[in-house]
Parts: C-alpha cells; sequence; structure tokens
C-alpha cells in the first residue's frame, strides 16, 4: 500500500471533501496556493489575523448552509477565539433547541517537542472535552487522519481536528480508495494480555515502542487509541481493561483535569471493569507546567517511551 | 442629552465615513399601508415588552429580561427594508427584531415562559430567541458576540450570489469590542453585503456611553474601515428606514457593508432584575419619553399625515393588547418541557 504523511493524509482529506461537497470552505490566515488553485479564492478564503471573527463568521455561514472549516493552525490561536468557541459555537444548536445545524471543522496543531515554548506548545484539549457541544478527534497515524477528518467535515456538527505537530512527518499506509473512519470509536493498535495502556497520538507510537521492549521482558501489552476525546470511546477501554487486569494512560498533556483524568474515571467508576483491576490506575503524562524553551527542560517535561515503559513496571511490580 | 438628539436629527444622512460614500438624502418612505404596519409592529413590540416586564415581576418569566421599550424604531425602520431571506442577528435586547423580522408572539412568549412550545423548546429563553426559518439568527447573550457570527451570514449571502443581506444589531458598548473591529474589517475588505447598525442608547448596560466610547459618535469609526458611517435619528422610525433602504440597495449591489448609527434612548434599566440600581437621572429618563418614537410617529401619522384616525390607532392597540394575551394564554396552556429533554439537541 502507498504510503503517506499524517499531514498529507489531513490535506488530501480536505481537498477530497471540498471536491464532494461546493457548501465547503475554508477560512484561514494562510490560503494554500495548491487549494487555491483548484476551488479558487471564494472558497478558500486568506482571512486577516483574527480568528475571534473569523471564527464566529464560519459559525454564521455553517447556520446558513456551508460547512467551513477554519485552521487555527496552532491551537494557541484558539483561545483568541474563545468567545465564539466556547459561548457561541459549542452551544448554538441546543441553545435555540436544535432548529438548525452547524456544521464546522476547526482544524489545530497540539504537542510540543518543537523547542517553542510555553505559547505554542500546548495540549489543552480537555479544556474543549468539558464543553458539551464539541466533537474532537485527535488521530495518531495517516489512515487514522484521513477517515476522521472526512467524517468530521461531513459532520452535522462543530468538531474540533485537534492533529498532533509531532506526527506532521509521520507516515504510514493509506489506501487509495475512498473511506471514512466513525468518530467516537477507538482502535485497539496492539494486542496484549497483562495491562492496557490508553495513549494519545504521538504517544500512541512512544507506547507502541514500549511495548516491544517490554515484550522482551516478557510483558504483553495492549494499545488502545481513543482517536476521537469526544466522544470517548468508553467500551473499548473498559473491554480492554476488563480483559488485563491493569490501566496506564500515556498523555502528552499534564495530568490535572485532563484527557488521562477522564479516561481513569470511566474504567474506575465501571463497577465490572473496577472488579477486574489488579493494580491502581496509572497516569504517565507531561509535567504540569507551562511547557520550557530548552531542549534539556523540554525532554525532561514531556513522556516518552521510557516513562511509559518505567510505569508499567511500576504497575505490574 | 438634548443637544446630542438636535445633533441627530440635524445629521440625518450625514456621512461621517470616507468622503465620496454621500449616500444621498433622498426620502424613501414606504406606502402608507406599510408605515401603518411598521407603527402595528412598533406597538406590538412595546406591548410585547410591557406584558414580558409585567410577567417577569410576576414571577412566570425566569432568569432576565432586557426590555426594548424605547428602541422600536430602529428593528423597524431596519427590518422594514429588508426581505424576508435577509438574515439578522440581535442582542440580548432582542424582542424587538424578533418581531420586527416577524417572529410568531405565541412561540416567543411561549419560551419566555420556558415552555415546549417555545421557539427553542425551552432551552433559550429571553436572551436566545431565533428562527432560522425568517431569517432570524438569535439573540446572543454577549455583547458583540453575534457580530462575527452575522457577518458569517454575510459571507454566505455573498457565496450564495443571490443578492441577500445580512443585518447586525449591537449597542454602544459592542462597538467597543474586539469583534466589531475584526468583523467591519473583514466585511469592508471583502465587500460583504452587511449593515451593522449600531443602537446607541446611550448606555453600555450601567454605565453611561461618554465615559467608555472614545468618540461620541460611533459611526466615525466606519472612517477607519473606508466604509460609509451614517448617523440617523433612532428615535425616528422614517429615518432608520430611509438610512436602511440605502444601504441594503448598496449591499446588494455588492458595494460592501455600511455602518449605520442609531441615536436613541432605553426608556428602561439595563435589565428588569436591576430596577433597584438606575445611575440615570429621572429627568434624562423623562426627557426621553417625551422623545418616544412611536407616540411621534403614531401622532406624525394622525396630524400631518391624515393616515390614520385617532379611533384607528385605538384599535390598532387593542388588537395588539389581543394578541399579546393570546401568546400569554397560548404559553401558559403549553406543557413545560420533559425535564430529560435536558439532554436533546446536544448534537444535530
Amino acid at each position: 500500500m502507498r504510503q503517506i504523511s499524517y499531514a498529507q493524509a489531513g490535506s488530501e482529506a480536505l481537498a477530497e471533501e471540498l471536491r464532494r461537497d461546493p457548501k465547503t470552505l475554508v477560512l484561514s490566515t494562510d490560503a494554500a496556493p495548491a487549494l487555491v488553485e483548484e476551488f479558487g479564492d471564494q472558497r478558500i478564503r486568506a482571512t486577516p489575523i483574527a480568528e475571534g471573527a473569523v471564527t464566529g463568521m464560519a459559525i454564521g455561514a455553517a447556520g446558513c448552509g456551508y460547512r467551513p472549516i477554519v485552521n487555527w493552525r496552532i491551537v494557541t490561536f484558539s483561545f483568541v477565539a474563545m468567545d465564539q468557541i466556547v459561548n457561541q459555537a459549542s452551544k448554538i444548536h441546543y441553545m435555540f433547541g436544535g432548529q438548525a445545524k452547524f456544521p464546522l471543522v476547526f482544524r489545530a496543531t497540539v504537542g510540543g517537542g518543537g523547542k517553542l515554548a510555553a505559547q505554542h506548545s500546548q495540549s489543552p484539549y480537555s479544556m474543549f472535552m468539558n464543553l458539551a457541544g464539541l466533537k474532537i478527534i485527535l488521530p495518531s497515524t495517516p489512515y487514522d487522519m484521513k477517515g476522521l477528518m472526512k467524517s468530521a467535515i461531513r459532520d452535522d456538527n462543530p468538531v474540533i481536528s485537534f492533529e498532533s505537530s509531532r506526527l506532521m512527518g509521520f507516515k504510514g499506509d493509506v489506501p487509495e480508495e475512498e473511506y471514512t473512519l466513525p468518530i467516537g470509536k477507538a482502535d485497539v493498535k496492539r494486542e496484549g494480555s497483562d495491562i492496557t495502556i490508553v495513549a494519545i497520538a504521538w504517544l500512541v507510537h512512544e507506547a507502541l515502542a514500549a511495548a516491544e521492549t517490554l515484550a522482551k521482558e516478557g510483558v504483553s501489552v495492549e494499545v488502545v487509541d481513543p482517536r476521537s476525546l469526544f466522544p470517548l470511546d468508553a467500551e473499548t477501554i473498559r473491554t480492554s481493561v476488563r480483559k488485563t487486569g491493569r490501566l496506564l494512560i500515556a498523555d502528552e498533556a499534564g495530568p490535572t483535569a485532563g484527557a488521562s483524568a477522564e479516561i481513569a474515571a470511566l474504567a474506575a467508576e465501571d463497577a465490572n471493569t473496577f472488579a477486574c483491576l489488579k493494580a491502581p490506575i496509572k497516569r504517565v503524562c507531561a509535567l504540569q507546567v507551562p511547557i520550557p524553551y530548552s531542549p534539556v527542560l523540554e525532554d525532561h517535561v514531556f513522556p516518552d517511551r521510557d516513562k511509559i515503559a518505567a510505569g508499567v513496571r511500576a504497575v505490574l511490580r | 442629552m438634548v443637544p446630542l438628539r438636535d445633533k441627530a436629527e440635524q445629521a440625518v444622512h450625514h456621512i461621517v465615513g470616507k468622503s465620496g460614500h454621500y449616500l444621498g438624502n433622498m426620502r424613501m418612505q414606504p406606502s402608507p399601508n406599510n408605515q401603518i404596519e411598521m407603527l402595528r409592529q412598533m406597538q406590538t413590540i412595546r406591548r410585547f415588552e410591557e406584558r414580558a416586564s409585567n410577567d417577569f415581576h410576576a414571577g412566570d418569566i425566569y432568569g432576565v429580561v432586557h426590555c426594548y421599550i424605547g428602541e422600536e424604531a430602529v428593528a423597524v425602520g431596519v427590518c422594514s427594508a429588508l426581505k424576508r431571506d435577509d438574515r439578522i442577528i440581535s442582542t440580548h435586547r432582542g424582542h424587538g427584531h424578533c418581531i420586527a423580522k416577524g417572529a410568531d408572539l405565541n412561540r416567543m412568549m411561549a419560551e419566555l415562559y420556558g415552555r415546549e412550545t417555545g421557539y427553542c423548546k425551552g432551552k433559550g429563553g429571553s436572551m436566545h430567541i431565533a428562527d432560522f426559518s425568517i431569517g432570524m439568527l438569535g439573540a446572543n447573550g454577549i455583547v458583540a458576540g453575534g457580530i462575527p457570527i452575522v457577518t458569517g451570514a454575510g459571507l454566505a449571502a455573498q457565496l450564495d450570489g443571490n443578492g441577500g443581506v445580512a443585518v447586525s444589531f449591537f449597542g454602544d458598548g459592542a462597538s467597543n469590542a474586539g469583534p466589531f473591529h475584526e468583523s467591519i474589517n473583514i466585511a469592508a475588505k471583502w465587500k460583504l453585503p452587511m449593515l451593522y447598525v449600531c443602537e446607541n442608547n446611550l448606555h453600555s448596560a450601567n454605565t453611561p456611553a461618554s465615559k467608555t466610547l472614545a468618540l461620541e459618535d460611533v459611526a466615525a469609526r466606519a472612517a477607519g474601515y473606508g466604509i460609509p458611517g451614517v448617523i440617523v435619528d433612532g428615535n425616528d422610525v422614517m429615518a432608520v428606514h430611509d438610512a436602511a433602504t440605502i444601504a441594503v440597495a448598496r449591499a446588494r449591489a455588492g458595494e460592501g457593508p455600511t455602518l449605520i448609527e442609531c441615536k436613541t434612548y432605553r426608556q428602561r434599566g439595563h435589565t428588569e432584575r436591576l430596577e433597584a440600581y438606575e445611575h440615570r437621572t429621572y429627568e434624562e429618563i423623562e426627557s426621553w419619553k417625551e422623545k418616544d418614537p412611536i407616540t411621534r410617529f403614531a401622532n406624525n401619522l394622525i396630524q400631518r399625515e391624515g393616515q390614520l384616525s385617532e379611533t384607528d390607532w385605538k384599535q390598532m392597540d387593542d388588537e395588539i393588547l389581543e394578541a399579546i394575551q393570546a401568546s400569554v394564554d397560548f404559553a401558559k396552556a403549553s406543557p413545560f418541557p420533559k425535564p430529560e429533554s435536558a439532554v436533546d439537541d446536544i448534537f444535530a
């Protein structure tokens, strides 16, 4: 099968959906020349650097029958648009009694590793998970990226596509033929029997690397990738934990009120899953700090394969 | 306050924006029948608000109510220049815009009463009434929050290419906020078919606009974006209608947005909850009641135009009161939503 990068998979999904549905349009502070050439500057709009207004305009256009895709680029810039995200996009369908649809996609990279310091290295997806009314995807492979992005564009609700900045150049199998993936369905990336690692985005790959190391030590690791953070596929996660009896959660975000906390809670609060636990749940997350610049500091803050492997050994001890 | 209003009267159709953007001063008066319909809408808003205030204080309407009393000429003057398919967005003080765009009084009142038959099935209340079927994209509880959204409706209208326009209603307070400036910049640059209608009621919630606006005239801000800025007497429905008609024609012709500042006055407090906190003087409020837009328009039609008799006017008011009472009866007869419906409609 052909291999393309995570970034290419996102671009390919976008172009295919732009071809498929004339009501789609893209609003971004950078207009990709290839898209402008194919779809014109009416549908591919370069906007002022005014994320609040642009996000609001997408909401309005969505309520009037269009399917806007807004590229915030880095999640950092979404904070400029928080009123439109929190007070408007997430609530507008509900608040008006469901009388109009708001098919929207917001794209934003998350994560660190780029030595970009605190404002440009963030993984704040749990802030958005806390709002009712937004769907959230966070793929870990080119295959998942393409399938989920296409579903996000076709979805009749606001969907935030968080995309791992560390994975942009990561290549993987993506079929030539058309496919979509359901939002809200986790994927078991590796089967195992001793412990479940629920890992998010880049940490899926670090968890798979840790699993290889641990296999040599006789430990069988199952790696579950939620792929969507809202809806979160509780059933697949619980099923895995009931099988292995142990749960470690790996997240590039800090632990406090994070996606990792939500995943731990949905495993622990389910009686059948709780009854199967042989050890306390463990989280391997970033330290709860603004992300620092210097490589020595940044590496210290983030989890990686070694920290995951150490975490697994601690759970099994 | 009086000098300001005198200034506004003199400034009807005066262009504050970029030179060369003179809109003209022609009077595009609607036909007599339409003028009477405009008066009916204004009085319907007035009676609806009086009833909403009354029933709020009686405990039948919950949360908060922001009355539009005194500003009726703006919503009616603008919406009478629009087509049904044109789109508007409103503010926390949104009942008047709903009625002027043609919303159903029964479903509005039922929403205020928190009933299942309300526009939002009881999920929105006073600050969130919307009717997308008539182009009313919703009242909005965040000052300036609706401006970008309706600018997106303007983008949709431009992409549709059917000559539709979108109208943003907002107050003097919103004109100090970022979304106003960001949105107008984009609309001007992209020549979106927009009207930005500032209801300058001289107060940003409970603070006088004179303490928050860097300039006296919001319309002057249009100059910064190279679009026409127009000041009209917001208590003169015909002046508002004329300015809106010209701006709508301009928008439909692809010439871009216009900022219309309507100098008006909020006769009641910021909300019905805050009656005890009133920073304005009795004299100020009374002076503006003397310039009441409905009394003025009705008297004009009766005395100067001879289009309406005193008896007609009284009969019209009786009919309106009946319609308002019917909306309350409808609301009271409607069931509350099922509690478990609180989890419906989070997603489409």
